[in-house]
């Protein structure tokens, strides 16, 4: 079965491909275009370490597949931070201590990013459910969903 | 010469005990850091496991010919390509390793002993082609009848493991052999004469299911052998120095010609302090010529990695009306999977640590049964026999009407108390924890119908270690630290604190790295709550022979005598007289001129740490149980533990909610569920529940510092503790909640249902 | 003379023997007198214990001092995950 040849952008830079019908989103992103920042944690969609931004919607990269992204927009972690700045969340979860391994975080930073651009004033409890997707097993979340309220805050404040 | 000592400070401002930014952090929040996944060689060849779908067979024939030819493999490995190993016990985490088992473990030999027992490994030039050549290897299995609860195991006629394991610690040796390896027993007083004076006696049976580290990050090798017999690998891994060890021992090379680069680790919480994937990476190499790359699914994760023993536990302890306890046995069965090695020992030895007990007696048995060789997981041990103990103490409190803080701090284990396993503790932190909950404003919150209560306490002995730090002072004045045990939450940032402390320069001219284990002497794995504590200790000795470097080359210099000069803030400065000859000069003046007067300026710390003391917690839980589906939802948790010396507060913070947390996975959800075929059913992450963000609330923390004085800043390590209480924390508040006593874990919605339809309570 | 127990399966070694009375003033020294009394305990000494002298545990080392009228404990080795 010939691969398929496939164009789009990925972080706003136009990427050209070759993939086979089964390789995951997830795969062309760690193993073609070398963006190792999405992590694959269970390739079932239940873990959230490879969440990724597609055409502006949360999804988990190994749920899709990298034939699909053709003449699509993906955002990965490697996005996230706009040259010399770090993210306003990338910059809260160093200063909170909002990670320990690290492994979960650039799903987590994306799942968040998504939701602020979405709500940018979530509870407590909207926080968890939106990051529900994201399992971390170091932190207790208690530091993760901190952060994520105290950039909001930070960042409606302007 | 002028010693130095204590805490230096760069112009006044300390950094241990703030929240300074890691060091590490910038390439983890932009992804840049590197996983063990995230290691890849030009050439490289993909490596994939064929692993038994029976839990118990004998490997009758393997033929691997199909494989080998299909265009792409380029190497194919089978137990043939291990040597034996004869039986000897060598010290591998808190159990004994056999490295008879350890070479059975990695590739099966005679018999497959677990569902995902590795039998064979291909090395190809994609994955797809792996995976293809795995269903062209021909095994023939005879498929014996398999045992996986532990009293099912134990009994006489269960399926019999290993023919040559006879159980060690009885008398008379048994002639017959069986699934128990190990009897193990501590014995303080006399428990009958203790029971005969109890005016309460409280006797309970609980049982737990195995579960998992659960790290996110699944496992990685990556290995390079070369013709002349070295071999490069890139592990995710909490002990590099012990993967080296086991790997240069399986395959019989020189430790010197291993050399292994820790990646950064993507959780590990004692799961990664053994060898699976590296040894047979190893091996595909050496046979293919090429760079080898494994990675485990998730999948192979929770079939062939170790998570810890599920087990039934016995305990019935004794009080006086008043609360006194004055007897405690117990009776401890774990599974160990299919090799011996469960942490039954310190499970034992746990089991009534906190408490100041005349009459203990603790037996122990290590019983092997078809499921994944168990691995540490944070406090071996400890979470099972003092979930068992916590409950009933809870449950005395109860019967005698008396607080259950009060109770536990009538018995509680201070500085001078004889712990049940022998020696006295040193001073100790348990009272200040339990002080800390009662003040807190979460003890004093009223509850509503259907809301529980629940504390519990939980204590690890926590180890030192052989450790190897080096400080260099580079050109600049920047200083190199190197450390050589894995971080795995935040020790680079600790540790870097204490350096630029000790040293008197800025936190952010201070880089640390994890070192590979070509660059430094050994160092024992990451775990035991060890890495700050060893390390920190470590570093403040190699900064020592800096500091007394810089004055031997001032005194040079000055032409002066050692008392002529100290060592304060970052600089030699010349006392009395001499300071109106010569100026103070910093480590950066120095090293303008290190050639000159001596050569590169540096330290290296190469100590076995010694004088790890332990650390208690105490843990509060309120939680509302939904009556009608039995679900817990845990509404507030506060934890208060003691640090000793906390190095940066935000991480050992992290510690206490992390492991709190893992706790509450454990106590409502988690367990290995296996089918009558003796197979694992819930081999993912939907199925193994672990807390998400939606069912937890924040981990409210109290850090108490009781100072280890055998430590330069007072450490005790910290990362284990936080498991230990809650599992009873928990059951004492669903206990509270319901009135119903929940001897089994987990104690997950279906269970609890039914326990409140058992007695007519399933209604709001 | 140092008090020395050993605890748990070690005084199953010893026949049941768990508490000496020795003129050890190391870990070193502590661990030839015992197996002089006791060969069988050699293997077990030399790894697989630690020694808690005065309640300090200590794990893997042999010139720890040992005081006349010190309190030793021969555990079981420690480590955790």
């Amino acid at each position: 079965m010939a691969k398929h040849h496939i164009e789009a952008t990925v972080n706003g830079d136009a990427v050209e491909f070759l993939c086979e019908t089964e390789e995951t989103l997830l795969d062309v992103l760690r193993d073609t275009l070398n963006l190792t920042g999405s992590k694959e944690g269970c390739a079932s969609g239940d873990c959230g370490a490879c969440s990724v931004m597609l055409d502006g919607r949360l999804v988990c990269s190994c749920l899709v597949l990298g034939c699909e992204i053709s003449g699509r927009k993906v955002e990965t972690i490697e996005g996230m931070a706009k040259g010399d700045s770090l993210h306003p969340l990338q910059q809260r979860f160093l200063e909170a201590a909002a990670l320990q391994c690290g492994i979960c975080t650039p799903g987590v930073l994306v799942a968040s990013k998504a939701l602020l651009e979405k709500n940018p004033d979530p509870s407590e409890h909207e926080v968890r459910f939106w990051l529900a997707g994201n399992l971390c097993r170091c932190t207790g979340y208690d530091k993760i969903v901190t952060a994520v309220m105290d950039t909001a805050a930070a960042m409606r404040k302007g | 010469m002028a010693e130095t000592n204590g805490h230096s400070q760069a112009n006044g401002h300390s950094y241990v005990g703030t929240r300074q930014i890691r060091p590490d952090g910038v390439d983890k929040v932009t992804g840049r850091a590197r996983f063990g996944a995230d290691f890849n060689l030009p050439g490289q060849l993909i490596g994939r496991v064929l692993r038994s779908p029976y839990p118990h067979a004998r490997i009758v024939a393997i033929d691997t010919s199909k494989a080998e030819a299909l265009p792409g493999v380029k190497a194919v490995i089978t137990r043939d390509d291990f040597g034996d190993q004869p039986s000897e016990f060598i010290p591998a985490g808190e159990m004994m390793m056999n490295y008879k088992d350890v070479v059975r473990n990695v590739m099966a030999r005679e018999k497959a002993l677990y569902e995902g027992h590795a039998v064979a490994a291909v090395a190809a030039t994609s994955a797809a082609i792996a995976r293809r050549a795995l269903k062209l290897i021909d095994v023939k299995y005879e498929v014996l009848p398999h045992v996986i609860d532990v009293v099912a195991a134990m009994r006489p006629d269960a399926p019999l493991l290993h023919d040559d394991l006879f159980t060690v610690g009885v008398e008379p040796k048994p002639e017959k052999p069986s699934n128990v390896a190990k009897r193990v027993e501590i014995k303080v007083g006399d428990v009958e004469a203790g029971f005969k004076k109890a005016d309460l006696v409280v006797e309970r049976e609980f049982k737990t299911a195995p579960v998992h580290q659960g790290y996110i990050e699944p496992h990685a090798a990556l290995a390079s052998a070369s013709e002349d017999g070295s071999v490069e690998l890139w592990t995710t891994t909490q002990g590099h120095f012990i993967v080296r060890a086991h790997c240069a021992r399986l395959l019989g090379l020189d430790i010197g010609k291993v050399r292994v680069t820790a990646t950064e680790i993507g959780g590990g919480f004692g799961g990664k302090t053994v060898v699976y994937l590296e040894p047979l990476a190893i091996a595909l190499s050496r046979k293919a010529k090429r760079a080898v790359k494994m990675v485990m699914s998730r999948e192979e994760v929770f079939k062939a990695s170790g998570p810890t023993s599920g087990a039934t536990v016995r305990v019935k302890m004794g009080s006086t009306r008043d609360g006194k306890f004055v007897a405690g046995f117990a009776e401890l069965k774990y599974q160990a999977g299919a090799f011996q090695g469960s942490p039954v020992q310190p499970g034992t030895m746990c089991a009534y640590a906190p408490y100041d007990i005349e009459n203990v007696h603790v037996i122990g048995y290590d019983v092997v049964s078809n499921r994944p060789k168990v691995a540490a997981y944070r406090a071996p041990g400890a979470p099972i026999s003092e979930y068992a103990v916590e409950s009933v103490v809870d449950e005395i409190a109860k019967k005698l009407e008396l607080d259950p803080i009060e109770l536990r701090m009538m018995n509680a284990a201070r500085e001078g108390t004889k712990a049940a396993y022998g020696p006295k503790f040193g001073p100790i932190g348990l009272e200040e924890t339990l002080n800390s909950i009662k003040k807190t404003e979460h003890w004093n919150t009223p509850l509503r119908k259907w809301q529980g209560r629940g504390v519990a306490s939980g204590f690890w002995f926590n180890i030192g270690g052989e450790t190897s730090v080096s400080l260099t002072v580079n050109e600049d004045g920047t200083i190199s630290l190197m450390a050589g045990t894995p971080d795995i939450g935040g020790l680079r940032a600790a540790l870097t604190s204490v350096a630029a402390d000790e040293l008197g320069v800025p936190y952010d001219k201070v880089r640390p790295i994890i070192g590979d284990t070509g660059s430094l002497s050994f160092n024992f794995l990451t775990g035991g709550s060890r890495s700050a504590f060893s390390g920190s200790m470590a570093i403040v000795e190699a900064a020592r022979q800096i500091k007394n470097d810089l004055i031997a080359r001032a005194c040079k210099l000055w032409e002066a005598k050692p008392d002529q000069v100290e060592w304060k803030d970052g600089a030699v400065r010349p006392l009395g007289a001499l300071a109106e000859k010569v100026k103070p000069m910093t480590i950066a003046d120095f090293a303008k001129v290190s050639g000159k007067t001596g050569g590169p300026i540096g330290g290296v710390g190469r100590i076995n740490a010694q004088g790890a003391g332990p650390s208690f917690g105490t843990h509060l839980v309120d939680l509302e149980v939904d009556p009608e589906t039995g679900r817990a939802t845990i509404l507030r948790y506060t934890v208060a533990q003691d640090a000793g010396r906390a190095l940066h507060p935000a991480y050992v913070e992290g510690q206490y909610q992390g492991g709190a947390v893992q706790g509450i996975g454990w106590a409502l959800n988690e367990e290995y569920i296996y089918g009558e075929d003796g197979k694992l059913q819930n081999a993912g992450f939907l199925d193994y529940r672990m807390p998400v963000a939606s069912d937890v609330p924040m981990i409210d923390t109290v850090l108490v510092e009781v100072g280890n004085p055998k430590h330069p800043y007072g450490v005790r390590g910290v990362g284990e503790t936080p498991i230990v209480p809650p599992l009873a924390a928990i059951a004492n508040a669903m206990e509270n909640a319901t009135g119903i006593r929940f001897t089994e874990l987990p104690m997950s919605p279906p269970k609890v249902l039914k326990a409140l339809k058992d007695k007519g309570l399933n209604k709001a | 003379m140092a008090r020395v127990v050993l605890v748990g399966n070690l005084a199953q070694v010893t026949g049941g023997v768990a508490e000496f009375d020795l003129s050890a003033t190391s870990v070193q020294q502590l661990f030839r007198q015992l197996t002089a009394l006791h060969p069988a305990l050699e293997r077990h000494l030399e790894t697989g214990v630690a020694v808690a002298i005065d309640g300090q545990i200590y794990q893997d080392t042999l010139h720890e001092p040992i005081a006349p009228d010190s309190e030793v404990f021969v555990l079981p080795q420690i480590a955790g995950g």
